[in-house]
């Protein structure tokens, strides 16, 4: 194996992950923003929120994370470059980048996963704990933000640990919309160099580090958490 | 009413995307049956298996399941090609072409392989125990235990966890596209889109036929199960 290209390439390398690490972060805390609203309103919403809540979680989980980008990135994005208000206005250089659009696609599709889970969590919250919020005299939404978010969010922690390492694993999708993550970067190396196993090895071990890190981040937190058993 | 891209023909792209979900389905079938007969292997060597097998299995499992699909298709198509190609040269056959569809459906097989091992050992170790003992109780060699018992007692817990896998193979299908040597709806998708400029357009149109294929199966997959778990008490 040829590992000649591992000086030149090792600050590409470490600028790749700390992107794959932001797009991490920033699809699940946009995506958990979305996923719990879109989880809520399954539980107690309107029926039309409701059904509109559970459609968008079918079109996100029954169709590939990578149409969805693409639809994105190529789709949105040429139809915004033909105005020429959009092109001309502050915010061009961000609508431009793939990057934007990577952490857009990754959040909504988060929205879809983590709303699933949600109402799942939503719903395990035992009914005399929001009945006894309710006799104290809290309001709807403090009984929302004392009791029922924080207790479905504590319920909710194995899934959403599991759905962190999916998310994990979606992001090298984002270099095929030329962002240079940790794949991205294996794949420079690979169309620079024609070295294919040794980039793509390095990463893998990268990947395979990174899920065992969250894995027990999440598994510290779920200790954390006082049980009876 | 469809603008002329849409129709079948030289003009349209309608039958070539067709064709791409013929592959795509024909890519996910495969590779999801041959990641349950490796699921199967798996999940026995991580339950019944002596040391070295359980290793391997669980080597297999956390690898593969730890590292995004993107890489690993790259890395085993990239490797399995070659791989082939020397094994048939070293036996004196010549380099061996292999196929688009077939290195895709074995990589997504492999892939899938180790998902389908922990969903088939968490179903298989859900069977009451005292059921597989009643069965070797009563002279059963250990084939006829997994025919007879263990399989029809591990399906019904088995389904949604495999259903879950069905509709993560297909989405992977669009993965597979990454490596341009096969032609399904994804790449057929792209193909279309980048020659008519018409990215939105067809890249919906994708997306609806994704959907429509999960949507399917989800109702036979639902029908499916009610069938598995006649006579089991209802839960809740």
């Amino acid at each position: 194996m040829d590992w000649s290209w591992f000086p030149k390439y090792f600050p590409l390398f470490v600028d790749g992950l700390f992107i794959t690490i932001q797009l991490l972060v920033l699809a699940m805390f946009f995506g958990m923003l979305l996923a719990v609203p879109i989880g809520l309103v399954q539980v107690t919403g309107p029926r039309w929120l409701a059904t509109f809540a559970r459609g968008y979680c079918t079109v996100m989980r029954g169709t590939p994370l990578l149409i969805q980008l693409y639809l994105l990135y190529y789709g949105v994005g040429t139809i915004l470059a033909t105005y020429p208000e959009v092109r001309q206005s502050f915010f061009w250089p961000i609508l431009r980048e793939g990057y934007f659009y990577a952490i857009l696609a990754f959040a909504l599709n988060e929205g879809g996963y983590g709303g699933e889970i949600m109402r799942g969590a939503f719903l395990s919250v035992p009914k005399g704990e929001l009945e006894a919020a309710r006799a104290f005299g809290m309001s709807p939404m403090k009984v929302l933000t004392r009791i029922w978010l924080p207790r479905a969010l504590r319920n909710a922690l194995p899934a959403l640990g599991g759905e962190t390492v999916l998310m994990l694993k979606a992001t090298p999708l984002a270099a095929l919309v030329t962002v240079v993550d940790l794949f991205g970067v294996a794949d420079r190396v690979r169309q620079e160099t024609y070295i294919i196993y040794p980039p793509l090895l390095t990463v893998l071990v990268v990947y395979l580090v990174l899920t065992f890190i969250i894995v027990r981040v999440f598994g510290h937190f779920e200790r954390q958490i006082p049980s009876r058993r | 009413m469809f603008p002329e891209i849409l129709e079948f023909g030289r003009k349209g792209f309608a039958d070539e995307l067709l064709r791409g979900a013929a592959i795509t389905l024909l890519i996910a079938v495969s590779s999801f049956i041959i990641g349950l007969v490796l699921g199967h292997i798996g999940a026995i060597a991580k339950l019944y298996g002596g040391p070295v097998s359980r290793g391997i299995a669980a080597i297999y499992t956390t690898v593969i399941r730890a590292v995004p699909e993107l890489v690993l298709i790259l890395l085993l198509f990239f490797a399995g090609t070659r791989g082939i190609s020397a094994l048939g040269e070293a036996v004196g056959y010549g380099p061996i072409d292999i196929n688009g569809v077939l290195a895709a459906i074995l990589v997504l097989a492999f892939v899938q392989g180790a998902y389908s091992t922990e969903v088939i050992r968490g179903a298989i170790q859900a069977i009451p125990v005292g059921q597989l003992e009643a069965a070797r109780a009563f002279g059963m060699s250990p084939l006829q235990v997994f025919r007879r018992i263990v399989l029809p007692a591990m399906l019904p817990n088995a389904i949604p966890g495999l259903a879950n896998l069905w509709m993560v193979v297909i989405k992977d299908t669009a993965l597979v596209s990454v490596t341009g040597a096969t032609f399904e709806l994804f790449t057929a998708t792209k193909i279309a889109a980048g020659f008519t400029k018409r990215y939105f357009l067809f890249y919906f149109i994708s997306a609806c036929i994704y959907l429509a294929m999960t949507l399917v199966s989800n109702f036979f997959i639902q029908k499916l199960e009610r069938r598995l778990r006649r006579g089991q008490q209802e839960l809740g």
